[in-house]
Parts: structure tokens; sequence; C-alpha cells
């Protein structure tokens, strides 16, 4: 995806933003051109995310930018308290910024099938 | 049947473990339906018929054990209750009815005659609960039993594993022509509390129901979903957990991954297992008798 749809797609879809927990603070959505930091695309697919393990750094605004192929998978992060469905054929960004180091396990919460619950990965917040 | 004939039962268990006056068992009584009598039923979980993997070679024939060593009871209970994921979950509407219509097949040889069935997430999440329905009616519903007033509630048929809005304004209403202090016991499949996020061991809307349920003074949960026993109170509502019949589960949030605990060629059916759950509107028990199957 080119810079301006994902633009498009993160404005028109900023809406549905994960809830921000007391380990996460979550960037504002603005329409305005502020920067929106570091994107990292990750597809989730019955039973995968790829990739499934995501590293960041403390501070550091990122763009999870979902793409989910086959099914409204979930994004649930819940020792962030973060959570978000990714609509099936949709970009669903989730804007986070980290501010707690440690090894966050994420999962797929809606029942995709048989694998669902191989369906995992990991967000690691390095200093 | 009262306590001490329960009590006989399990020793007849051969080995079986007794766990009485369990923390938090709801007070049964004080409902002033004093005419009412002691009485037990079974539940069994998990079945996963239809699931082939390493972690029970023997999944073709396990329920089939199950069904044996209910029949074999000294005193029958007085109802079976199935709470979820009958079968393992398949992306074929064809092989999910057939796997729901074998599972019928198998536990129609259960002697006793009333059984109830509840959804779990395989059997119901990939079509919102249909085939479900087609073989078992509805998805959530209530009975009473001697006093007793049973509650089913699904929390599988939304893949998102929530009870939605509908069905809790139809317990609040259920609910509501209930004395506060009746006997109440909440069927369901995964847990109406956060027991393990992380491996998705929750209800997403759980603390609407049990926000529900909280005024009333006796309730008890029973549930299945992990695979394992689990007792844990919220506030004076106890949720007890089931074996199941097909592989256990490690214990809630333990390890990074929630694998099937390996089959064990010299322990077969280790952690497997059914319980009975003996309750008294008179005498204010709730005693649950842990079967393994194993010893079957």
């Amino acid at each position: 995806m080119s810079a301006l749809p994902r633009r498009r797609a993160l404005i028109r879809l900023g809406g549905i933003l994960a809830t921000a927990g007391t380990a996460v603070l979550m960037a504002r959505y603005s329409q305005a051109e502020d920067p929106i930091g570091r994107v990292i695309e990750i597809e989730a697919r019955r039973f995968r995310y790829s990739p499934n393990e995501i590293i960041v750094k403390q501070g550091e605004v990122v763009i999870l930018t979902f793409r989910a192929v086959d099914f409204t998978h979930g994004f649930s992060v819940p020792d962030l308290n973060v959570r978000v469905d990714l609509i099936a054929g949709q970009i669903t960004p989730v804007r986070l910024q980290p501010i707690t180091v440690g090894r966050f396990p994420f999962l797929c919460d809606n029942f995709c099938g048989d694998g669902h619950e191989e369906m995992h990965g990991t967000l690691t917040v390095e200093a | 049947m009262d306590r001490r004939n329960f009590l006989n039962l399990a020793a007849l268990g051969g080995g079986a473990v007794f766990v009485s006056s369990l923390p938090g068992c709801a007070n049964l009584g004080a409902t002033g339906k004093a005419a009412n009598a002691d009485f037990y039923f079974v539940q069994l979980s998990d079945v996963h018929w239809g699931y082939q993997g390493p972690a029970n070679p023997d999944a073709s024939v396990t329920l089939g054990k199950a069904v044996v060593a209910v029949n074999a009871l000294a005193v029958q209970p007085d109802f079976v209750v199935f709470t979820g994921d009958l079968t393992h979950t398949t992306d074929d509407p064809i092989e999910r009815r057939r796997r729901l219509r074998e599972f019928r097949q198998i536990v129609a040889d259960l002697k006793v005659k009333d059984v109830r069935f509840m959804p779990g997430e395989h059997d119901a999440s990939l079509d919102r609960g249909a085939a479900f329905m087609e073989f078992f009616g509805a998805t959530h519903y209530t009975f009473d039993h001697k006093g007793v007033h049973f509650i089913a509630l699904d929390n599988v048929s939304d893949p998102g594993a929530k009870i939605g809005d509908e069905q809790l304004a139809w317990l609040e209403a259920d609910l509501a022509k209930l004395d506060k202090a009746a006997p109440i016991v909440i069927l369901t499949h995964r847990p109406l509390f956060d027991l393990a996020p992380k491996w998705d061991w929750a209800t997403r809307d759980g603390a609407k129901a049990m926000q529900i349920l909280m005024p009333y003074q006796n309730v008890t949960v029973f549930y299945g979903h992990i695979h394992q026993e689990n007792h844990q109170m919220t506030g004076h509502i106890a949720h007890h957990s089931a074996k199941s019949l097909i592989f256990p589960l490690p214990a809630p949030g333990s390890q990074e991954k929630r694998t099937p605990l390996p089959w064990d060629p010299a322990t077969p059916y280790k952690g497997l297992g059914f319980r009975e759950v003996a309750t008294s509107p008179q005498t204010a028990a709730c005693t649950l008798n842990e079967f393994g199957l194993e010893r079957s």
C-alpha cells in the first residue's frame, strides 16, 4: 500500500482504534498532518499473524497496520488492555506508544476455526 | 438421595476425590421450598468429538468410556449436562453435522434420559449456533429441578465470546422473577470472569453477567472450556470448571502457550473425567465429586 492510501485508511478507520490501557499511551487520532509514527504491517490470516513477533522501542509511536484477509480476527494484548476487531478485507490501524518494557503476548480472541488456539504472538517493548 | 448416600456413592467411585464444602459453594437453603429433595446431576464437558491428534490417540473411544462410567454409577443422577464443545470444530458444515449426529448417537446410550446440552465455541462459533440448534435446540435456556433454578448461558455462539446485550436482558428478566435467596445454578461454557485472557479464557462481557447475578445470594456457576478443574470466587459466587473428555490443558496462564498436556501411554486418560454435583435445597450443601476417567 502506498503512503497516501495508507493515510486515507488511517483516517477512515481511526475511530476504531484500540482502547487505551494503563501500560500503553494511545496517541490521539487526528486528521492533522502530524507524524504518524513507524508503520508495522501485519497480516492476520487463519491461524497466524505475520509477523507474530513485534519489537518496538519504549516510548516509540508505532502504527500496527493489520490486514485481515479471511476472517474478522481479533487482536488482543490483555496485559496492555488493548483489543480490536480486525475486520476481514479492511485495513485496521492500531496506534500504540508503549511505555512499559517487557514481553506482552497477544492473541486472536475471535474464534476462527481449528487452529484458533495457535493464533498468537508477542509484542516486545525494548528499553 | 441424602448426603450419606452421596458419600457412599463417592466411595464406590474407586478412589474418586471427594470434595466437600468447597469455599463459596452456594447456600442452597432458605428458599422456603422445604419440600424439595436433595439430588445430584452429572456434568460432562469438552468432548471434542471428531478431534484427531496426538493429545488423545484414543479419541474415538473416550466418549464411549465416559458413557459407560456414568452408567456404572451406583445411583443414577437426576440428569446429565454437557457444558459445551460436544464436537471439535470444522469448517465443513456437513462434517459439523455429522459429528453432532454421532455425538448424539453415542450419548443416547446413557441410562439417564434427561440430558441437557450446551454449545462450546467449537460447536457454535463458526455458524453462530445454527447446526447445534438443529440437533439440540436453544443455546440458552432455563429449567427448574426440585427447587433449584438452572440457567444455561451461551457465551460461544458469538465468535467474540460475548453473551450479548439481548441475552443479558433475557437473563435479567428471568432473574427478576426469583427471590434473591433462590438457589440458582448457572451452566455455561467459558468462564464468566477473566481467568486467563491471554489464553482466551474469559467472556468478553462476562462482567455484565456477574453484575446482574451479584444481587442473588445463592448462585453457583459450572463451566468447561479450560479442560481441568478450577475453583474460584467472584464475591459470594463460586465458579467451578470441569475436566474434559479429550485432553487436559495446563494450569491457567502457567506457560506461554495453552498447548494440551501430552498423552502418556503409561497413564492413559489421566486428567480426563467428569463430576457429580449434589445439591440440597434444604441443607445449604453443594458437593462436588470428581471422577477420573482413567479409573473407569
